[in-house]
């Protein structure tokens, strides 16, 4: 551990992948609450692996076109907000199948985007890092566009907390109250849509559901209001991205890899220590 | 029209896909009436009270409350409604599902006043909840999570209670105190149920309308001693249906 924190003094790449990891870490620990209390995480898997249809075409055109200014990033939220409005539609007014639509959507976003990476000219290593991510090829542009999302997920919470939670709870009621329920819960997707971008860059396509949900996860067995799971899942999810990181760093694992083996393993341990504290309690 | 209507429907349509729901339905409700609408499933019970909340337009006639449309009367209307929770370890607090009620009444966006607040605490006090305020919903038992709902409705001080199905899934304790805060908002309130319970209504009921498609109105008769007070407990009145009251 010691080794790992006098290597990010030193190299820079490593400080970016930490900052990184507290800006993902936010972000994860402001939306997944919503996600898990709504049991949408579902959704949030269909946005996020049908974000590599938006990367692979901003590669593609980037690459064949000559338009540098065309960041997979930006491919990647054009991509995420566009099925989280289909998916959010489908969701509202679609009662039946709507599993059937997710899935398809997450399987056609996917054949998209491979087609494109694997269409652009040259060699393609990126295919492998949007799907498994990689933390430590973060650079001071991705840093910026990470905290500008960052900024504008924090600005929409704080705004429309009441509002997501009373929705998240209960839909009929809010919508008695004369508010615009299907609005909101469209809002709601578009932040997990912008989520899944910030946590492509950490985890990658393949693995965001699981740390938009398993901080989560262990958060709520301690907390009894949602703002308290959000602090404590924030917390959960930068502490996991350090020691997750400083794991791959050591040991030289696969940053994104090791960084859910870590929350899958803390997960396990927390259900198994609450039965435990449990059955000691009740004696 | 009469002033003391303070809920009127004039042959009142509706109908989903081309199915009809509710025909002609003609119904008016006084002010601080207790009003239990009963009726099948499927019978139209709910669609009249989203009807009545504005959640559905009639197809045809209309309903008026305070003599405008349900949307514009809104804030004079709380709604409990039946409730489904989908997670139950949901986050949050007593506090936090009373405020829900506030929603639509003052700022729209940030957090809650202090305003808001006291409204809450006091509202709390008044359905005996205000120490479990910090708790966690699920923590609440059956009966205590019906009341919660209730001062959900009761926080944006509304002047007619709507109720969609509150005893379903209760023990008879829970039911019978729940019955007992009703009729004690009912001297301030006007309250109006729903309940597929079709046989025994609770004895302070003051009108009893059966929907079915079409819209009637039955008297409710006292049975005097006899085997329902000993299924229940406490005294009940049958509903006569084969007895329909004349419009008023």
């Amino acid at each position: 551990m010691i080794e790992f924190f006098s290597a990010v003094a030193e190299f820079s790449f490593l400080q970016k992948a930490l900052l990184a990891g507290v800006l993902a870490g936010v972000a994860c620990g402001l939306v997944g609450p919503f996600i898990v209390a709504r049991r949408i995480s579902y959704i949030g898997g269909g946005i996020a692996h049908s974000v590599l249809g938006g990367m692979g075409a901003a590669y593609f055109f980037s690459n064949v076109f000559n338009w540098n200014w065309l960041h997979p990033l930006y491919g990647a939220v054009v991509a995420a907000l566009l099925s989280a409005i289909v998916i959010g539609l489908v969701s509202l007014r679609a009662k039946q199948r709507e599993d059937t639509i997710i899935s398809a959507i997450w399987a056609i976003g996917m054949a998209v985007g491979i087609i494109f990476i694997m269409k652009t000219p040259g060699y393609n290593e990126n295919l492998l890092s949007y799907l498994f991510g990689n933390i430590l090829m973060v650079s001071s542009h991705d840093l910026w566009q990470i905290a500008g999302l960052d900024l504008l997920i924090i600005a929409m919470v704080i705004l429309f907390y009441n509002k997501f939670l009373a929705i998240c709870f209960d839909e009929e009621f809010v919508r008695a109250r004369g508010i615009n329920v299907e609005f909101y819960y469209l809002l709601l997707l578009c932040l997990t849509a912008l989520t899944v971008v910030v946590l492509i860059t950490v985890v990658g396509i393949v693995m965001v559901i699981a740390l938009l949900t398993l901080p989560v996860a262990i958060a709520g067995y301690f907390t009894r209001t949602l703002w308290q799971t959000m602090i404590l899942s924030t917390i959960t999810t930068i502490v996991l991205t350090v020691f997750g990181l400083a794991l791959s760093y050591n040991l030289d694992l696969p940053s994104g890899a090791s960084i859910i083996l870590l929350a899958g393993f803390l997960f396990l341990i927390t259900i198994f220590g609450k039965k435990i504290v449990a059955i000691f309690t009740s004696k | 029209m009469n002033n003391s209507h303070i809920i009127s429907a004039n042959n009142l349509s509706f109908s989903y896909n081309g199915e009809t729901v509710l025909e002609n339905v003609n119904l008016t409700i006084n002010e601080n009436d207790f009003v239990w609408i009963v009726g099948p499933n499927g019978g139209g019970k709910t669609t009249l009270l989203k009807l009545m909340l504005g959640l559905l337009k009639p197809k045809t006639g209309s309903i008026k409350i305070f003599g405008d449309s349900p949307q514009k009367a809104r804030r004079y209307i709380g709604y409990m409604s039946q409730h489904i929770l989908l997670d139950s370890q949901f986050p949050v607090s007593v506090l936090d599902v009373v405020l829900m009620g506030r929603l639509g009444n003052g700022r729209s966006v940030g957090p809650f006043r202090s305003a808001d607040k006291e409204i809450a605490n006091e509202v709390l006090q008044q359905v005996g909840l205000l120490e479990y305020r910090q708790k966690q919903f699920s923590q609440l038992s059956g009966g205590q999570q019906r009341r919660l709902l209730i001062a959900r409705a009761l926080v944006s001080r509304p002047k007619i209670l709507l109720l969609d199905e509150p005893t379903a899934n209760l023990d008879a304790d829970s039911e019978k105190d729940l019955f007992e805060l009703l009729k004690k908002l009912n001297k301030e309130l006007t309250i109006i149920l729903v309940s597929h319970d079709p046989a025994f209504v609770s004895d302070f009921v003051k009108r009893v309308v059966c929907v079915n498609r079409s819209v009637h109105e039955h008297p409710t008769t006292e049975i005097s001693g006899s085997y329902v007070s000993e299924f229940y407990g406490d005294q009940r009145r049958i509903i006569q249906h084969d007895k329909h009251l004349e419009e008023d």
